[in-house]
């Protein structure tokens, strides 16, 4: 540390970029270092799986009992019983695994829907902005329009007239996720539009859409990447919750909010197949809660709001 | 204010006309023919054209639509496929749960989490302060349902025989029920908007508990509350724990807070009256943004406790593919939802008069 600022000539300073400055910042986060430990876990988790967990997630096994609680041999359950970590589930699965995979689907579910709905409103939002006029009140009311139900509702609704499943789950939620990032693009198209550099672009003889993708819309790369990191949290709680519902994910599948739902009567007499799955849910989505807040202190200080 | 309100009330109509819009496309948009969908695969073509017929499914959308209109400014909201009751009387029968849900889930986030930023804000940097922004952070990434079931393995099978004891499911113990309110006033014959009206108090378990002066029914319908309103609130009550610390925050900051203090007004008036009135407002305002958050948490909270809400109620009717009931209780939540945030933008008018110079 010492060294480091001893040495602090300007000419250092300058020649960092911003990116790396953003990431010197975010290291030194308090929130985004646990959101990133947490999250970097959840992703090797995720990643080696099939090697973490010790039986198929899937598969019924034999010669267990239903729900049967926690085997763990180093807190005193005898050697010769094979060990689950988390118990049995009312399948005769072994739970651990079946947390274990569902880090893949959530991740997945996370960055699936926000991925779509960032791309289906910044196109929105971009075009509604550039084109101004009727399409541009067109586009805005109708986000409007989403956005006077609450999001899990419309989500519930949408999932009512595609049918229930776990694609269909995800649609509706990044359905009803397109509106904030439909706002955010077109307010930064505006904001930037008029701007000299673009108008200096333009009389260099730049077409419409070199202008739009490489100098304007750079400009909504940071309040997406916080905006985004923050509705992944989201997406995933809203997921969990369909499928919880029974309107999402079907048995067999590995998901954590099916998981819930399909023990849900069981909270009294077997508990850990309820404490489990909706642990590994909250630690996932306070994992990108916090690197957000972070994302959003060390790329963006304008966009510093409630932050603790 | 007045010319507030009305500016306000205009904005609405599109995104009303919108949201009607909307309801009305979600029950014409299931893929596949209407008929088979609601009355089963094995409806027969008789049956099936019957059915259109009696639905109006043969008319152009248009005139479809200004029929729902019309039905929908009758206050018929179409029959239930399931119950073969009118959905009407179904709303009457299960908004109360959920309004009595979310306005507890309110009082617990806002009263909470006012607390606990408040507190935060005067211990900054303390462990305190620390401990306090931990269980934010924690609480707004909880899921509403797990919190619901851990909450309940708590206050019902751990605390069992202690007097924190609570129950974990059902909005009344088994033997006390609402008294019907028609009978109990001696009304007969009602129709039409009067029914509702009745039908809705009838389930509002407070207005029913204090018509009747039945302290029990209050008292346990209370008790049943407190474990289903801590789970719904636990989310926002965080967001609004952060909100008021920094905003608190924020203002402490600023001059005239040090004028005050200077004059020699005590610590604690300083605090109440400059300080917190004017961190107030975005407070409010978050409070506001938070109903849409408490309305789906209400959903999802009524099913892990079967609560007799509109959230068990709509996925009740999406599973067993009752459109009707669908549209009206979609319908219904997005019209509570758009009132609140109706009321909150009046309200910070109120609390803050630049708001309404606008």
């Amino acid at each position: 540390m010492s060294a480091v600022s001893l040495n602090h000539t300007p000419k250092a300073v300058e020649r960092w970029s911003p990116t790396r400055e953003a990431w010197r910042r975010l290291r030194r986060h308090r929130s985004a270092q646990i959101g990133m430990i947490i999250l970097g876990l959840m992703v090797l988790v995720a990643i080696f799986a099939p090697l973490i967990a010790p039986y198929d997630p899937v598969k019924q096994m034999q010669n267990v009992k239903r729900r049967e609680p926690p085997c763990i041999h180093l807190l005193g359950c005898p050697a010769e019983k094979p060990e689950h970590l988390f118990g049995i589930d009312g399948n005769f699965r072994d739970l651990f695994s079946r947390v274990v995979f569902g880090s893949r689907l959530s991740l997945q579910i996370g960055f699936a829907t926000i991925g779509f709905a960032i791309l289906v409103g910044g196109l929105l939002g971009a075009v509604s902005a550039y084109a101004g006029g009727w399409v541009d009140n067109l586009i805005m009311r109708t986000m409007d329009v989403l956005m006077a139900f609450p999001s899990l509702l419309l989500a519930i609704a949408i999932v009512a007239v595609l049918g229930t499943g776990l694609i269909n789950a995800l649609l509706a939620i990044g359905i009803v996720s397109i509106p904030r990032y439909a706002r955010l693009v077109r307010a930064t198209v505006l904001q930037v539009r008029e701007m000299e550099y673009v108008q200096a672009s333009r009389a260099l003889g730049a077409g419409g859409l070199h202008i739009l993708f490489l100098r304007i819309l750079p400009n909504a790369i940071t309040p997406l990447i916080v905006q985004g990191t923050l509705g992944i949290a989201g997406a995933i709680i809203d997921a969990a919750a369909l499928s919880f519902l029974g309107l999402g994910a079907e048995p067999p599948t590995p998901e954590w909010g099916l998981m819930l739902g399909e023990e849900r009567n069981s909270v009294f007499n077997a508990p850990h197949l309820v404490f489990f799955p909706g642990l590994a849910i909250m630690l996932t989505v306070l994992s990108f809660n916090l690197l957000g807040d972070g994302l959003r202190d060390a790329l963006d200080p304008r966009l510093r709001g409630n932050v603790s | 204010m007045l010319q507030f309100i009305t500016r306000r009330l205009i904005l609405l109509v599109p995104v009303l006309i919108g949201v009607l819009l909307v309801t009305f496309i979600i029950v014409r948009a299931i893929p596949g023919d209407p008929c088979k969908v609601m009355l089963g695969e094995r409806a027969t073509e008789e049956k099936c054209a019957e059915f259109r017929e009696r639905y109006g499914l043969n008319d152009n959308l248009l005139v479809q639509f200004g029929r729902f209109l019309v039905n929908m400014g009758k206050g018929d909201l179409g029959v239930s496929i399931r119950f073969g009751q009118p959905v009407v009387s179904l709303i009457a029968a299960r908004l109360p749960m959920t309004i009595e849900l979310t306005i507890g889930a309110m009082l617990f986030s806002t009263i909470v989490g006012v607390f606990l930023g408040i507190i935060s804000a005067l211990k900054r940097n303390t462990i305190v302060d620390t401990l306090t922004m931990v269980i934010a952070n924690v609480g707004v990434s909880m899921p509403v349902f797990w919190l619901g079931l851990v909450l309940a393995y708590v206050f019902a099978l751990l605390l069992k025989d202690t007097p924190f004891f609570l129950p974990p499911s059902a909005r009344l113990t088994s033997g006390l029920a609402l008294t019907q309110l028609a009978d109990y006033w001696g009304l007969k014959d009602m129709s039409g908007f009067q029914k509702f009206v009745v039908d809705f108090l009838t389930h509002s378990l407070l207005v029913n508990a204090l018509a009747t002066g039945n302290w029990k029914l209050l008292g346990d319908g209370l008790r049943h509350l407190i474990l289903p309103s801590v789970a719904v609130g636990t989310i926002p009550m965080a967001i609004i724990a952060r909100m008021t610390r920094s905003s608190l925050l924020e203002v402490l900051g600023q001059d005239y807070i040090r004028t005050a203090r200077a004059k020699g007004l005590p610590y604690n008036k300083v605090i109440t009256r400059h300080a917190l009135s004017n961190a107030m407002i975005p407070i409010v305002t978050i409070i506001g943004l938070e109903t849409g958050a408490l309305l789906s948490g209400a959903v999802l909270t009524e099913t892990v406790f079967n609560l007799p809400g509109v959230g068990t109620a709509l996925v009740g009717a999406i599973l067993a593919r009752d459109y009707p009931v669908v549209q009206g209780f979609t319908l219904v939540v997005a019209m509570v939802f758009i009132l609140v945030n109706l009321l909150v933008d009046i309200s910070y008018a109120y609390l803050d008069p630049r708001i309404r110079l606008e």
